[in-house]
């Protein structure tokens, strides 16, 4: 089998991030978080584990709501969703995000669509993977301009959730409620530490020697590949399609001699 | 009940109005954003449940909307929503910014005929802090500190959405998209366009039953085929993903979106 491709090695780092989850909801257009809920599914599924559920905004297959767009705030407010993806045009090292704009709101010079479910889903969801692909300065930045959710709330505002993890095309972030302070626990083969803090506008905590992030075994990979695959293709066709094509063409290319 | 022309359910929307409008996946009426555009209506606040996609976007680079009060405007897939983007740099729109939950809370709220919901949530936010009809309250049933917020009933003058059928008695089939109920119970009327007209009554069934909007809330039917067009509608018709592409593209300058609605209105002229 070929090697990991750098969004396969995004979806196995959701599944990890996962891991221990009864019910994961993804938002809509989040082919990859909802790749690695789907992963995090199939695993335990082969393992033997509890039962994951997984609600997957958009598709047919993979939602269960029947009770409108409120169903899922409805459903978090209730405690009963696990863990949740939020992103952001900017995030900041005390884990807040902004979804509206830059600049000096409201006439904002760029303006984002909005701040969706966010400002709400982030304080009750207790396990909130932040996933931004693009590891940039202008993207990671010092201070937001605009909070769409704060990463963490004064001790008498109700907050059963919060920043869990943020992952980039670049690492894996864990981040420290108390502190305030992610913590960069690997960094993608490919990529180092230097080049991270070269594109983080923000400080961050780190051990002395960052590891690598963790290949999967063939195993994992292989239902990645089979069934994620297969499952992904019916809300989100023309990412799998895509995946497909590169693995078929990293295939090809291990296959040539050198 | 009698169905309607789309030109008669744009006249029941008046300048200055509070226009409810459903999410992109719940059943848009596209079909009546042209006959909205053609009254040449002004000052609109529009509310969208909870998010809002092209329709809104079209009626803002018309220059319809003075007031839009959302969670987020987007296209999608296609990107971004062209007019509201402009209208935000230009500072000629006023925008409530909300989250999801906050505005089906109001909805909940108009719905149980109650001055207001409460939300957790949104404390330490920017949206919240440009809410000043959102208050933080004491939750009356702590000792201790338990701030929590107050969103107030939202209720619209005119809901609009679209369906795939309604029948003779004005019930409107809405299957599980619940949030087209919110938006008609929190309504003083509501507009609905539909693909088609059945002759049996929706509620001589249980099971479509379980899905009617009853004609309790409707207002007035009118026949639209393909009327969520080029968004796509549930259990009907895909999106035109190319078509809201060329309108993301296109509605980028005012130009480009007077050329927009132009082009197509001569391919409708060349249909009918």
């Amino acid at each position: 089998m070929s090697a990991l491709l750098p969004r396969e090695r995004l979806i196995v780092s959701i599944a990890r991030l996962l891991e221990g989850v009864r019910h994961v909801a993804v938002g809509a257009s989040s082919p990859i978080p909802a790749a690695g809920a789907m992963l995090l599914r199939a695993l335990a599924e082969r393992d033997g584990k509890p039962r994951v559920r997984i609600s997957i905004l958009g598709s047919r297959e993979h939602n269960f709501f029947t009770n409108g767009s409120a169903e899922l705030f409805d459903c978090a407010g209730q405690g009963r969703i696990d863990a949740f993806f939020l992103g952001g045009g900017q995030i900041d090292g005390e884990a807040n995000i902004n979804l509206v704009g830059t600049g000096d709101y409201p006439q904002t010079p760029v303006r984002w669509p909005g701040s969706f479910g966010s400002s709400y889903l982030y304080f009750v969801v207790p396990r909130v993977i932040l996933f931004r692909e693009e590891h940039t300065p202008r993207v990671f930045v010092e201070k937001v301009d605009f909070v769409s959710a704060p990463g963490t709330s004064p001790e008498e505002v109700y907050r059963p959730g919060g920043p869990h993890a943020l992952l980039t095309s670049l690492g894996v972030f864990s981040f420290d409620r108390a502190a305030r302070r992610f913590r960069l626990e690997s960094v993608h083969p490919g990529h180092t530490l230097p080049e991270i803090k070269a594109a983080t506008g923000f400080a961050f905590d780190h051990a002395p020697d960052v590891p690598e992030t963790a290949d999967p075994d063939a195993a994992t990979l292989a239902l990645l590949r089979g069934r994620v695959l297969t499952e992904l293709g019916e809300t989100y066709p023309e990412f799998a399609r895509q995946i497909g094509a590169d693995i078929t063409a990293a295939d090809l290319a291990a296959c040539q001699p050198a | 009940m009698q169905t309607h022309r789309l030109e008669d359910l744009a006249r029941m929307v008046p300048d200055g109005a509070r226009l409810a409008l459903p999410v992109d996946y719940a059943g848009v009426a596209m079909a009546m954003t042209r006959p909205l555009i053609a009254r040449g209506l002004r000052d609109l606040h529009v509310v969208c449940l909870p998010t809002g996609g092209m329709q809104p976007d079209m009626l803002i680079g018309a220059g319809c909307v003075a007031t839009i009060e959302t969670s987020a405007m987007t296209l999608g897939e296609a990107g971004g929503a062209p007019c509201f983007s402009r209208a935000v740099r230009e500072g000629s729109i006023r925008v409530m910014d909300a989250t999801c939950p906050a505005v089906h809370a109001g909805f909940l709220a108009a719905q149980k005929g109650v001055p207001f919901a409460t939300l957790r949530g949104m404390i330490g936010t920017d949206v919240l802090a440009n809410r000043p009809d959102w208050k933080v309250i004491q939750n009356p049933f702590s000792d201790d500190p338990d701030p929590i917020v107050a969103i107030p009933a939202i209720r619209p003058d005119v809901t609009i959405f679209h369906c795939p059928m309604a029948d003779r008695d004005g019930n409107v089939w809405i299957g599980r998209r619940r949030e087209l109920a919110s938006l008609a119970y929190a309504s003083a009327c509501t507009l609905v366009t539909v693909e088609r007209i059945v002759e049996t009554s929706l509620l001589a069934d249980e099971v479509m039953a379980a899905g009617v909007l009853p004609a309790l809330y409707v207002e007035a039917v009118a026949v639209a085929p393909r009327g969520a067009a080029p968004i796509g509608l549930w259990g009907e018709y895909p999106a035109d993903m190319a078509e809201i592409g060329r309108y993301a593209r296109e509605a980028r300058t005012p130009e480009g979106f007077r050329a927009w609605l132009d082009g197509a209105d001569r391919a409708l002229e060349a249909v009918s």
